[in-house]
């Protein structure tokens, strides 16, 4: 469809119906605005009475709130680790798949396809997480994580006890979450690539797999990272599927097996429970800090998404 | 490399692609699969008439959460369509300079910001002052996650009405905002109950900022200003909870939630298939 | 049609060849063969299928979804549609070169030289390498300009420079024939002139074929012509094949007399 380019609309002279109703649509916009700012002026501020305890906290592990001690090493390495596992599982499939839809299957099938991963981009977190806790959990209880332990274990993150639940089964979730943001936004990437480019390369005689990996993914590769960062962020402040699978224990352990904690879930699990001032402050301290560090990563990954775009219209 | 390996390489690598869809379409299937198969023995009329009862007791529904979803989800829209709506316009016809520019990309950022986060705003600046949970409070967190998407799409929706209709009319000596009003948007308007109906399949299944706003509540909860029962709630009160019943329960809402969120967004499909900007 | 003279081995040739964009014609039963080591242009209006046809002769049109080829294109006494041909191999012996530059902006200007060389080469030898991409270089008159600047990225030439190494980016991997869809219509008139020389100095060792919309350059610089036409809503046909020579001094077909004049086109 085509956008059409619209021209700037102009007051009619004098008309007092203009004033209020174009004035109204003006308002509107500022509100947009002044909602983000105040979304973070708000939380900055509610966060500086803990600022000084965060900080240090970032290195310990002990998180005994009713002793004061709000050691935050577990959440971080949590979050980190499940992220990590769900980029690691999800970033090869939905590039894979994107390749699949952008460049190989054809249109017809392609199309109703991407539509069914879409579809799962807007399954609310919570029906995942439910489905984490009943399904996923004791697959990887009974079946995975036994097999990994079995021909793995030989490295230390696959030893130890497992309960199912875990690090390792809330990056498995995760995966399943942000594969499709990866699918979707790649596969936008890959589009916008040339077509010049891929025939380039199949004149010089390449097969379509190595007009894929030699000209294709090279050009769209900010585009990929950019992708690849997005879904780092979404996973970043998943918290509710996170809270139903990862054990919601504050240890940093070794073992993927092993239940852990991270910094969305801990908000989820413990903040309506929280008694005194400064266990909720710290907790909405947490909620900040997961703020910025989405802002930043997503404005990041929209950086790396445009310039691919950028890299296109600077050719000859 | 030999012609032939190349060629066999390329045939795995294709299908090993061909794979990689395939999973990613079939996780899709197994998950819905599953929710239907373990929500629907829950779906009777006492899910939707009635309050729950306690573990144990035979009877009980989810009826309190329904109304409480609906009611916050309402009063979401209130909020968040008339703005969003406005401000769509506002940044397709009428802004050309920084203020469209910088709203354009806080609202893309936005939509990356955690909804957990946007709980916590919301408890800062209405629960704490207020002292107490309300589905107020919910409205104002859920609003703040349905903006963006209402404005990107009505801004997508008002771009594509040719702009010669409305010149026409402008030409005709009609009023710039009666050109817009009574012309432009009419014409928009698939696009723009496409944007509202994205907006709340999103917010529909939200959980996690309903935590510290709405809270939850085991009793018929209609005050606005009160601790209100939702859906998402009670999937996660309840999934969480020890007792085969309300587990029953959160299965069966999980389901509702799923086959809500799926008619929503597919109804927005067919109403406007040209994708929304991500 | 066919064309006046040329021994049997290495030559390239169509036979009733016809070609479509979904229901649409584009190229209509050509029969012609192409004079080896010779330049060979075609000419004609835009949407005659002159470009079609060329990008049939390296089998670039069957990528597009929804085409059709029909007859025969031999190169050596091959038929390249041959169900038992493998176009990949066959795309080296035919190289083309594109109308807009698109030289590979993550490659540098030595790895975009060797790119289709290390699709098939096996060697490892930087040294060898080098020298292979050096040749090319030298034939594509590009070498001086860029030996000191070799692991600068492709696209940081300027267009001419680009298209020169495009080229030589095709001549790396020894082809028999290279085919060039209107390379300098992109370009100023110096970069042209360069494009056209390198062709000159070539020619002996491959077969050149041109598609342009330019008639002085056709003239200029090709030893064979071909003029193809398509009437409105009809397929493109090869009115006249010929000598450049006799072709715009004295052609046989009143409608080439026309385009050649300028009455349109």
């Amino acid at each position: 469809m085509a956008v059409m380019a619209q021209p700037r609309v102009r007051r009619s002279s004098g008309a007092w119906g203009d004033r209020i109703v174009l004035g109204a649509f003006t308002a509107a916009a500022w509100l947009v605005l002044l909602a983000v700012i105040a979304l973070f002026l708000v939380l900055a501020h509610a966060a500086l009475p803990a600022l000084n305890v965060l900080i240090p906290s970032l290195t310990s592990q002990t998180w005994d709130p009713s002793n004061g001690k709000f050691g935050l090493l577990s959440f971080v390495y949590g979050t980190v680790v499940t992220s990590a596992i769900g980029l690691v599982l999800a970033g090869p499939i939905g590039i894979g798949a994107a390749l699949l839809l952008a460049e190989i299957a054809p249109r017809k099938l392609a199309n109703p396809v991407a539509m069914l991963i879409e579809l799962l981009a807007a399954v609310p977190s919570i029906v995942f997480g439910i489905w984490g806790l009943f399904v996923l959990a004791p697959v990887m209880r009974n079946y995975i994580e036994p097999a990994l332990a079995h021909s793995l274990g030989f490295l230390p993150f696959f030893q130890g006890y497992f309960y199912g639940v875990g690090l390792l089964t809330a990056g498995v979730l995760l995966a399943i979450m942000i594969l499709p943001t990866i699918t979707a936004i790649t596969r936008d990437i890959f589009d916008a690539v040339p077509r010049d480019q891929r025939e380039a390369m199949l004149a010089l005689g390449s097969t379509k797999w190595e007009m894929l990996t030699r000209a294709v993914i090279p050009y769209a590769r900010s585009g990929i990272v950019g992708a690849l960062v997005l879904a780092l962020g979404r996973s970043l402040g998943e918290a509710m599927a996170v809270v139903m699978v990862i054990g919601n224990k504050p240890t940093v352990s070794l073992s993927l097996f092993a239940p852990g904690y991270s910094l969305a879930s801990v908000l989820a699990n413990e903040f309506t429970e929280a008694n005194g001032q400064q266990y909720v402050a710290v907790l909405i301290g947490i909620g900040s800090l997961l703020f910025i560090l989405s802002m930043i990563i997503n404005i990041l990954a929209r950086l790396l998404v445009r310039s691919v775009r950028m890299q296109r219209a600077r050719r000859v | 490399m030999p012609l032939q390996l190349r060629q066999a390489w390329n045939t795995v690598m294709l299908s090993v692609a061909w794979l990689c869809a395939g999973v990613a379409a079939a996780l899709l299937a197994l998950i819905v699969m599953h929710v239907i198969q373990r929500g629907a023995p829950a779906l009777n009329a006492q899910f939707f008439t009635q309050v729950p009862t306690p573990p144990g007791i035979p009877g009980g529904g989810v009826a309190n959460a329904i109304v409480g979803s609906v009611e916050i989800i309402a009063m979401t829209s209130l909020l968040a369509v008339p703005i969003g709506v406005m401000a769509g316009i506002y940044l397709a016809l009428l802004g050309k300079g920084r203020l469209a520019n910088a709203v354009r990309f806080l609202s893309d950022v936005l939509t990356g910001v955690p909804s957990i986060a946007i709980g916590v705003f919301a408890y800062t600046i209405v629960v704490v002052p207020q002292k107490h949970f309300s589905a107020n409070a919910a409205a104002v967190a859920l609003a703040v996650i349905m903006l963006p998407i209402v404005v990107r799409t009505t801004e997508e929706a008002v771009r594509l009405v040719n702009p010669a209709i409305r010149e026409g009319a402008l030409a005709l000596g009609i009023n710039a905002w009666k050109a817009i009003v009574l012309v432009t948007l009419p014409s928009a308007r698939a696009g723009i109950v496409t944007g509202a109906l994205l907006g709340v399949a999103r917010v529909a299944g939200e959980s996690a900022p309903l935590l510290f706003t709405a809270f939850g509540s085991q009793y018929w909860s209609i005050n606005p200003n009160g601790p209100t029962s939702a859906l998402p709630l009670i999937v996660f009160q309840y999934a969480n909870s020890p007792y085969k019943d309300w587990q029953q329960l959160a299965w069966g809402g999980a389901l509702t939630l799923i086959a809500l969120v799926f008619i929503l967004n597919i109804t927005a499909r067919v109403l406007f298939p040209a994708r929304v900007a991500r | 049609m066919t064309d006046p003279n040329g021994a049997p081995e290495k030559s390239l040739q169509t036979e009733h060849l016809s070609a479509w964009y979904g229901t649409h014609c584009a190229v209509q039963d050509v029969s012609m063969r192409f004079a080896p080591g010779a330049i060979t242009a075609l000419i004609g209006p835009s949407g005659c299928g002159k470009s079609t046809l060329l990008r049939c002769l390296n089998r670039m049109h069957e990528i597009i979804p929804g085409t059709r080829v029909e007859g025969e294109v031999r190169l050596d006494g091959q038929n390249l549609y041959d169900p038992g041909v493998d176009p990949t191999a066959m795309r080296q012996r035919i190289g083309m070169v594109f109308q807009r530059p698109n030289p590979f902006p993550t490659m540098s200007i030595l790895e975009n030289v060797l790119a289709g060389v290390k699709l098939t080469n096996q060697t490892r030898n930087r040294a060898k390498l080098a020298e292979i991409a050096e040749q090319s270089l030298r034939k594509a008159a590009l070498w001086n300009e860029v030996k000191d600047i070799l692991n600068r990225s492709g696209a940081s030439l300027s267009g001419g420079q680009q298209q020169r190494l495009c080229i030589a980016r095709a001549l790396a991997v020894e082809p028999e024939v290279l085919l060039l869809d209107e390379p300098a219509s992109a370009l100023d008139p110096i970069s042209t002139m360069k494009i056209e020389d390198l062709m000159r100095e070539l020619k002996g060792n491959y077969t050149f074929i041109i598609v342009t919309h330019n008639m002085q350059q056709a003239a200029r610089v090709s030893d064979y012509t071909g003029f193809m036409l398509a009437e409105e809503g009809q397929p493109g046909l090869m009115i006249e094949f010929d000598t450049s020579s006799k072709m715009f001094t004295t052609p046989k077909d009143k409608r080439t007399e026309d385009y050649i004049t300028g009455r349109f086109g």
